[in-house]
């Protein structure tokens, strides 16, 4: 494993591909923790809800199987039209991608209406404890409703994502379209939060809001539409990198969303946790991170070391990288 | 807790609330001599005694979460790696000392377990003294998976990765006597043959544990300390004031709740006479907090009674169903052990909403849960650090 060019370029992309995706999980974190001052612990079910939600509408949209069955006859002139040529799979991909975000953002509303509204008033510890049990509830529903096993993420003819082929290379290393798809994307979706939360009459509500929440009311700011909104564009973001993380590691399984829910979170504790820019900051920082100790370190311990930097950021940097504006709104 | 009802209704008619009281106390204590013996008694049954020494391993470690949880009012999402860096030191040095030890390796690796326990609570607890609630329960959950991580890899050689320990060809020692009971107190009954099983003994070992941890914790609740972290919990910032300092009092609840945590987890590894990584995942974390929620955070009996409830109904059902007791399918015997954390997901959240003080809760819990003022509580999510940053911004303007 000789640190080579082309190994760094690698480990390089691989970084910045990882980072997109945390960085797109760790603006759920960072929207409702500006907000409502609570760590949305079931975002990384959420997360995996997506990428099962995501799954389903794949399989639905091009798996002929399903067309079969009596009722679902009306299917298939959908199907053919999504399993025919490139225009079929950029809708194909699209209606996955909407339908989850949708399906997951709506969810995010639920469990806001319901496992963390009537704890608004409530100590610190009572929404987190709510939110830890909302995680384990939707973690075992899908272990035991669904599947205890990975299922493979493909469209019905069984071509998988991850083949998806070389986009263009950088000397010797391979960047695959599904690199640049997710790299563009979540770059995309980030730049259009950012201009919604900071140009737009909605976005300044939001804003105002996660200000002093009592003022905002009092000047005809609708919390309960804010913040049911930030719970809806948190985990739809989140819903999206849940369809991405399955494409591209190929696979969907009931805890997926632990693992990458707690990095995400580091990576907006690193940024600063409630600051959108410094939430895709440190997703990227973070991917970048992982990716490089995982290749020149010890695979074996690149979780570690994710967690290392989340304990040394929160002592010795607390507010993150760009997280002055979160000290005065204490 | 009702000691304070029993206070108030001291002057009027204390002799008859001490009645009642040791008639309980009589009940409990005749429930746990007889309900063993008749399990090990039984043909068949034998095995519960096994599920009742488990459930008795959580209650230690579901009393120990109690006083970084419940007392200090410090969520920890980590707690099952105080209980695994326990197991393993005491495996790791009683293998390496058993030769000259004997049957007292488990009792001499008591004190290493606890000392090892002890000592990680306060290497976490140093670095994460000023984070506020949220923030600790990050960094301790980070802090619980690192540990995992590190026991699977056999981090320097010494922990033999996800197969555990002890190796291949070694085994652990049964403490004295264990042995010795098994194979000469038998005797008949008409239930069935009477046997000193080696799951009796280790019964007799973990209720002393759990009795000597409730007898301490119960001192230490109504000691100086104990006050500190209710004052500590309860508004950090009037605490500091009061002269508690918050930084050593955080540390002993890490290092005290840390130090059971380690004697549960050799308890643990000498009964299973094995220990591997996989007894410590996140699950296991949030089993214990789900313990001390539910039953009541601050509060002995509730975290008793949580573990009772929540590691041993489940497992008694399931064991009694296995052996063919109980007449369930097999789907349903699969189901309990599936569907009991989506229960308990949801009684999480129908708990924080409903009764947040948790089944049986204590008094002072139950004021901070339900509270009736906005503005206390406001004040009372800052911690020491932030108050004492935002007061020196304010000096800057």
């Amino acid at each position: 494993m000789s640190p080579t060019l082309s190994y760094i370029l690698e480990q390089a992309v691989n970084g910045i591909t990882l980072g997109g995706l945390y960085a797109l999980i760790a603006l759920g974190y960072t929207l409702v923790y500006g907000i409502l001052l609570i760590i949305n612990f079931a975002h990384s079910e959420l997360f995996m809800a997506g990428g099962y939600v995501g799954l389903f509408v794949l399989k639905v949209l091009s798996d002929p199987a399903i067309a079969q069955n009596p009722g679902m006859g009306f299917l298939k002139p959908a199907q053919s039209f999504f399993l025919s040529g490139t225009i079929g799979f950029v809708a194909l991909l699209a209606a996955t991608f909407a339908v989850s975000a949708i399906v997951v953002g709506l969810m995010g509303v639920i469990i806001e209406r319901y496992a963390y509204r009537p704890l608004r008033h409530a100590p610190r510890l009572a929404p987190l404890i709510s939110a830890i049990g909302i995680s384990i509830f939707l973690q075992n529903a899908v272990l035991l409703f669904i599947s205890s096993k990975q299922l493979p993420y493909s469209r019905a003819d069984g071509s998988a994502f991850v083949t998806a082929k070389t986009a263009f290379s950088i000397g010797s290393v391979d960047v695959s379209t599904m690199q640049v798809f997710i790299i563009v994307t979540s770059l995309v979706l980030l730049v259009f939060l950012d201009t919604f939360v900071s140009r737009t009459r909605i976005g300044r509500a939001m804003r105002a809001t996660s200000q002093d929440r009592d003022a905002a009311g009092l000047m005809g700011v609708n919390i309960n539409s804010v913040i049911a909104l930030a719970f809806f564009i948190g985990p739809a973001l989140g819903a999206v990198a849940g369809v991405f993380n399955g494409m591209y590691y190929g696979s969907v399984n009931y805890n997926m969303g632990f693992i990458p829910g707690i990095k995400s979170f580091t990576a907006a504790v690193i940024g600063g946790i409630g600051n959108l820019r410094g939430a895709m900051l440190g997703g990227f920082l973070l991917g970048i991170v992982e990716s490089f100790a995982g290749g020149f370190i010890s695979i074996a311990y690149r979780d570690v070391i994710a967690f290392i930097v989340l304990v040394l950021v929160l002592i010795f940097r607390p507010g993150g990288l760009l997280g002055e504006a979160v000290a005065e709104k204490v | 807790m009702t000691d304070a009802k029993a206070q108030t209704g001291a002057t009027t008619g204390a002799a008859k609330i001490d009645a009642k009281k040791v008639a309980i106390y009589a009940t409990i204590a005749a429930a746990m001599v007889i309900v063993p013996l008749v399990f090990q008694t039984v043909t068949g049954l034998g095995f519960l005694v096994r599920i009742l020494v488990i459930v008795g391993i959580w209650v230690l470690l579901a009393l120990g979460l109690n006083i970084v949880v419940g007392y200090a009012g410090l969520l920890d999402l980590g707690y099952i790696a105080f209980y695994a860096m326990g197991g393993y030191a005491g495996v790791l040095i009683g293998q390496a000392l058993s030769r000259y030890l004997g049957g007292a390796t488990y009792f001499a690796m008591l004190i290493p377990a606890a000392v090892v326990g002890a000592m990680t609570g306060v290497t976490l607890g140093f670095p994460v003294l000023r984070l506020r609630g949220d923030y600790l329960a990050i960094v301790t959950l980070g802090f619980g998976e690192i540990v995992r991580i590190c026991l699977n890899n056999d981090i320097f050689g010494l922990t033999n990765g996800a197969t555990g320990l002890p190796r291949g060809s070694e085994q652990m020692v049964m403490p004295f006597g264990a042995m010795w009971l098994q194979d000469n107190v038998r005797f008949t009954t008409p239930l069935g043959q009477f046997i000193f099983s080696t799951n009796l003994y280790w019964y007799v070992i973990v209720v002393a544990l759990c009795l000597v941890f409730i007898l301490a914790i119960r001192r230490l609740d109504d000691s100086r300390l104990g006050r500190a972290w209710v004052a500590m919990r309860e508004n950090e910032v009037a605490a500091a004031a009061c002269g508690v300092n918050i930084r050593t009092q955080k540390l002993w609840a890490f290092s005290l709740g840390a130090m059971s945590g380690g004697i549960a987890g050799v308890t643990f590894a000498y009964v299973q006479q094995f220990i591997s990584p996989e007894s410590f995942t996140f699950m296991e974390s949030v089993f214990v907090v789900c313990i001390v929620v539910l039953g009541g955070m601050g509060s002995i009996r509730g975290v008793i009674v949580g573990a009772l409830l929540i590691r041993g109904i489940p497992d008694l059902i399931q064991g009694l169903a296995v052996a063919g007791v109980l007449k369930l399918p097999g789907e349903a015997i699969s189901a309990i052990s599936g569907y009991r954390f989506l229960v308990f997901g949801l009684l999480m959240v129908v708990m924080m909403i409903v009764r947040p003080q948790g089944m049986i809760p204590s008094s002072r819990r139950a004021r901070e849960l339900n509270p009736e003022d906005e503005h206390v509580l406001a004040e009372e999510d800052l911690s020491l650090w932030e108050t004492e940053h935002r007061a020196s911004n304010r000096d800057d303007v």
